[in-house]
């Protein structure tokens, strides 16, 4: 029998202190990736989701959570990577919508991404909150954004696409 | 044939369709018309390698030998892959890999549409992430299609070239065999001519709205679902399984 020295908010609180690798100004908690966390008698056991298929940073946050627990001397760890629910730019937090914008990254606009985010002709600025936005292109850096140019202050920015 | 085998020739002709087509998409970074469909096109194979791990992955489980992805994807042979002939089609153009993609991507956003009510839980969590970035790929290729059919006497002219090289390969999409018969029965698949239907109807707008035609011809080719591949297939293996081939087992 292993008892964790930890209760579950508490290793939350701990994990919610990595940031995307992507995006360090938002952690993996307020990004929706980080679902829950499992302690038992087995140990602690963290539940994963990734934003994208193919996102080559679940690596990257898996290392990061099995580093961070180690250190805190909480074992036996494991990430458990789960597909279902499918993540949703729905799961952001309001806080981490700010910080994108902040950082110089439009947040999602759509409440979901099922209908009609396609055609995205409101998305605001985030240095200068003009709506005479177009966008440049569809795909971005990573997976999770694209590319659009303010007509108003002239920027180039990216946009967090709804998902 | 049990159901479990069933389910394993499943997932490697959807793994396979996934991989196959990454591997087209990848050749397009630092090759594409303009930057931003350099990074167009190499994040959409970054979907569909993701998307492969994660079906070749669950075949792995199925096949019980301790199979990993990398062992599926790595160490079979050309006779063992599965995947339609249309994914390994090498892109004679821009308006090619544009037109294949419109069809396969408007395919798989049916199709995993339909697999999210899947019976089988790992199929269904699958198809509900796939199906989010198939519509994403589907819009993207849809509107180039568009834009080139509807364009410049030349970019019509090679937009209908694709589109008439590649039609003799659509049908192979919907064909239905035992897996997948014994599989929908059970709920597990999806029912394929309601999806041809939807991919029907949807591909005859596009067309209209691109100015490009539909051939007439009957003539359909058809084999991948038997490992009966065009040669193009034993050319992409032969570079993608090199460092495996070469140094089994290597990581880094």
């Amino acid at each position: 029998m292993v008892t964790i020295a930890m209760t579950r908010p508490q290793v939350i609180d701990l994990l919610s202190t990595i940031p995307d690798p992507e995006i360090p100004v938002v952690n993996i908690s307020e990004m929706g990736m980080l679902r829950d966390v499992i302690i038992s008698e087995a140990g602690c056991e963290v539940i994963l989701t990734p934003t994208y298929t193919g996102c080559p940073a679940m690596g990257q946050i898996e290392d990061d959570i099995l580093t961070l627990l180690k250190r805190e001397h909480i074992a036996p760890a494991k990430v458990t990577t789960v597909l279902d629910p499918a993540w949703t730019t729905d799961w952001m937090s309001d806080e981490a919508r700010e910080k994108l914008r902040k950082y110089g990254i439009a947040p999602p606009v759509h409440s979901s991404c099922n209908h009609g985010c396609f055609t995205s002709n409101d998305i605001r600025c985030p240095h200068c909150n003009s709506i005479q936005t177009s966008m440049v292109s569809r795909f971005g850096s990573t997976a999770c954004k694209s590319l659009y140019k303010c007509s108003s202050c002239l920027e180039p920015f990216e946009y967090f696409k709804c998902h | 044939m049990t159901e479990q085998q069933a389910l394993y020739n499943y997932c490697i002709h959807l793994g396979d369709n996934a991989l196959i087509q990454s591997y087209r998409l990848s050749e397009w970074c630092s090759n594409a018309p303009i930057l931003e469909e350099d990074l167009a096109l190499t994040n959409m194979a970054l979907d569909m390698t993701g998307r492969a791990q994660l079906l070749l992955q669950y075949a792995g489980t199925l096949a019980g030998k301790g199979l990993t992805s990398d062992d599926l994807a790595y160490r079979r042979n050309e006779p063992e892959y599965r995947n339609d002939l249309i994914t390994e089609l090498p892109d004679a153009d821009f308006a090619f890999a544009m037109v294949k993609q419109m069809f396969v991507s408007t395919f798989e956003y049916f199709l995993y549409s339909a697999l999210k009510a899947s019976t089988d839980s790992n199929i269904a969590s699958i198809a509900a992430k796939s199906v989010k970035e198939a519509q994403y790929h589907m819009a993207h290729t849809t509107d180039w299609v568009v834009r080139l059919g509807d364009g410049t006497d030349e970019s019509n002219r090679r937009a209908q070239e694709a589109v008439d090289a590649l039609w003799p390969y659509t049908a192979e999409l919907f064909e239905t065999d035992d897996t997948e018969a014994m599989l929908t029965a059970k709920g597990i698949a999806a029912e394929l001519p309601l999806i041809h239907t939807r991919w029907q109807n949807y591909i005859t707008g596009t067309m209209l709205a691109a100015r490009l035609e539909l051939p007439a011809n009957a003539y359909h080719h058809t084999g991948g679902r038997k490992g009966i591949h065009t040669e193009y297939l034993g050319h992409i293996l032969t570079e993608m399984q090199y460092l495996q081939r070469a140094y089994p087992d290597a990581t880094w």
